[in-house]
């Protein structure tokens, strides 16, 4: 049965804290049911965490908004459990078209490899995943959830956090060992405390124009320059689940954002694009500008910003929704060791410098692309034009040309959890990198080796033989073992280990030996979160264990 | 390295063809053409010390008059 996620109301329920003699103290309340917050209350739930989360709302996400889902946020998604979903509903692209007035200029491919699970993207409204995120976190007995519960006030001690929530039976505190304000880019929370987001704004207005219409574009991403439908401007096209198409028409700084949004202005913008006699009817119509730019830091003592409230970005590129889905899965595993005891607090500044780093190589990439999409004086304009004039018949001009550099997971390269490499590899599985895809053989039958990845500290080593499966031993935190063998190689066939035993896959197609640069003997220590931290050459359970305690802030 | 020594053999010919490329062009064209200039020459340098260099030579001494269209935001 298809539900309708955006008309779903969440009743406000009255709840003992409210009628508690002293505040009633919780390990993390997080705050902000939009995708950030639900993937961080998801994912402390996985690690065994009591979540509270709050939400000053009774519905999920007004209006379709992010639309574009990456690769490594469906990856992020799998591992809390409803990736499949998003990927079922979802309309699955890998290409991106550009266009210049009435001419083709360049295509590009997005993931041009096979032997991975996931699309470069799929795109979904926001009410969906939103939608699939809340039913993974109400079958989830750590979260609680309290609708209609606005932050009023937030008092931070050494000891705590302090917040007054208000709600329609009236105001009451609560006490926070660890507060995550996912409470987006106005974020009350920020304003509570008297921080800042700081950063540029362009000279710009956008039109979205959500339409339902029967329509036979491609699955793909096209944009237009200066197209004859809508002249000195550009376009943007998305496809969306049940027929419902994302257009972005560029409006410029001297539209009207009140009258630019009626649908007698709206209507032949749209028909312009496609013809006079294709029927549509507008779904949601929104009119934006949009700024680069980011808090000074995004952990403030026992709080921490994530997503929208840390850090904003132009839409060109998709980067705003997925990397606040990736905050989140970098702060979780962080949080649930530091409040089991199992890590120091100061592990949670390293959310702060891989996280900051992250957002500014998410608004450089925006920059850049707005640099190109909204010229900023009368030379960028010159450039652009010569460029896409260029591209034409110059293939290093279609290099230049910028519509987006879409969203792509950052490589935590200058990490303190990162043990260096003592011995030469090669590839992209670089401590800090998010761990790839690959085709195995597993218990079950075919199978992704990213499914093993995950959840825990795991080791992932590779052999020729099933025969000796490396043996962590006695290690401060339990470390899943994955042992990957050639086809054929694991005696009795691939298998399932319960935990303390070790998981045995075989390389379908020996894509995991050649994307992590493997040998027999080699031996990855993967986060939690699926981020390398460490490699060898051979399994030496001595390394293992003064890696694990330096990915845990244990040790510098 | 960036040479600034002559490097062109003949030199009243080249800057003849510079400006022939220009004429009776209005100065939005002729921008346009000095742009596509510029970019085919960079492509053809390649090397990014060198660009570098030759940019920073151009921008040498201009006092910025004018303003870029982007606004400081705070939220």
């Amino acid at each position: 049965m298809q539900v309708d996620y955006q008309a779903l109301r969440f009743d406000y329920r009255r709840c003992a804290d409210q009628s508690a003699a002293v505040p009633a103290r919780h390990p993390v309340i997080v705050v902000g049911a939009g995708p950030v917050g639900l993937a961080t209350a998801i994912d402390l739930a996985q690690q065994g965490q009591r979540v509270l989360l709050l939400d000053d709302d009774e519905a999920l996400s007004h209006g379709s908004r992010a639309i574009c889902f990456a690769k490594r946020t469906l990856e992020v998604f799998d591992r809390l459990g409803c990736g499949e979903r998003m990927v079922e509903k979802g309309v699955t692209w890998n290409l991106g078209r550009v266009f210049h007035r009435e001419e083709p200029v360049y295509g590009f491919n997005l993931l041009p490899e096979g032997g991975h699970q996931r699309p470069a993207f799929v795109n979904l409204q926001q009410y969906y995943l939103e939608g699939f995120l809340l039913d993974r976190a109400q079958a989830l007995p750590e979260i609680e959830i309290r609708w209609r519960s606005r932050v009023t006030a937030v008092a931070q001690a050494d000891d705590g956090v302090t917040l007054t929530v208000e709600t329609p039976e009236g105001e009451y505190r609560l006490l926070a060992d660890y507060l995550v304000a996912a409470d987006g880019s106005r974020s009350p929370i920020r304003r509570a405390l008297g921080l800042e987001s700081r950063g540029r704004t362009f000279r710009d207005r956008f039109l979205i124009a959500d339409v339902r219409m029967e329509a036979d574009f491609p699955a793909e991403r096209w944009f237009w320059f200066d197209p004859p439908f809508h002249r000195n401007q550009s376009v943007l096209l998305h496809q969306q689940p049940d027929g419902v198409w994302r257009i972005d028409f560029q409006l410029g700084w001297d539209a009207d954002p009140v009258a630019e949004r009626q649908p007698d202005k709206v209507i032949p913008r749209v028909r312009a694009l496609l013809g006079p006699d294709v029927p549509f009817e507008l779904e949601w119509v929104s009119i934006y500008t949009f700024s680069c730019l980011r808090m000074e830091r995004f952990r403030h003592g026992r709080v921490l910003f994530a997503g929208d409230s840390a850090h904003g970005v132009s839409p060109f590129g998709a980067r705003g929704a997925n990397s606040g889905v990736q905050d989140a899965e970098n702060l979780a595993w962080k949080l649930a060791l530091v409040l089991r005891g199992a890590a120091p607090d100061s592990l949670l500044d390293s959310y702060d410098a891989e996280r900051v780093a992250a957002a500014d190589e998410n608004i450089l990439n925006s920059t850049r692309s707005t640099d190109f999409i909204t010229p900023k004086n009368e030379a960028s304009r010159a450039f652009r034009d010569a460029t896409l004039a260029l591209a034409r018949d110059c293939a290093f001009a279609r290099r230049l040309v910028n519509s987006g550099r879409l969203s792509l997971p950052s490589t935590y390269a200058a990490s303190p959890l990162n043990t260096p490499d003592a011995e030469a590899f090669a590839g992209a599985m670089v401590p800090g990198a998010p761990a790839l895809d690959a085709p195995v053989r597993a218990a079950g039958g075919a199978d992704w080796l990213l499914r093993y990845l995950g959840n825990a500290f795991t080791l992932l080593h590779f052999s020729d033989d099933a025969a000796s499966p490396p043996a962590p031993g006695d290690l401060p935190l339990p470390v899943r073992a994955v042992l990957v063998v050639p086809p054929g190689a694991a005696a009795g066939g691939p298998h399932e280990g319960v935990p303390g035993t070790v998981t045995v896959l075989e390389d379908a197609d020996g894509l995991a030996r050649q994307r992590y640069d493997a040998r027999p003997g080699t031996t990855y220590l993967l986060r939690p979160d699926q981020h390398v931290c460490a490699r060898w050459r051979r399994f030496d359970p001595a390394a293992v264990r003064a890696a694990l305690e330096r990915a845990t802030g244990k040790r510098a | 390295m960036l040479n600034t020594e002559p490097n062109i053999a003949a030199p009243d010919d080249f800057y003849e063809a510079l400006l022939a490329i220009h004429q009776d062009l209005l100065p939005a064209q002729s921008r346009l053409v000095d742009a596509k200039l510029i970019l085919l020459l960079s492509n053809h340098i390649g090397d990014p010390e060198v660009l570098r260099q030759a940019m920073a030579k151009a921008r040498e001494g201009i006092v910025p008059a004018g303003q870029d269209a982007i606004l400081a935001a705070r939220a």
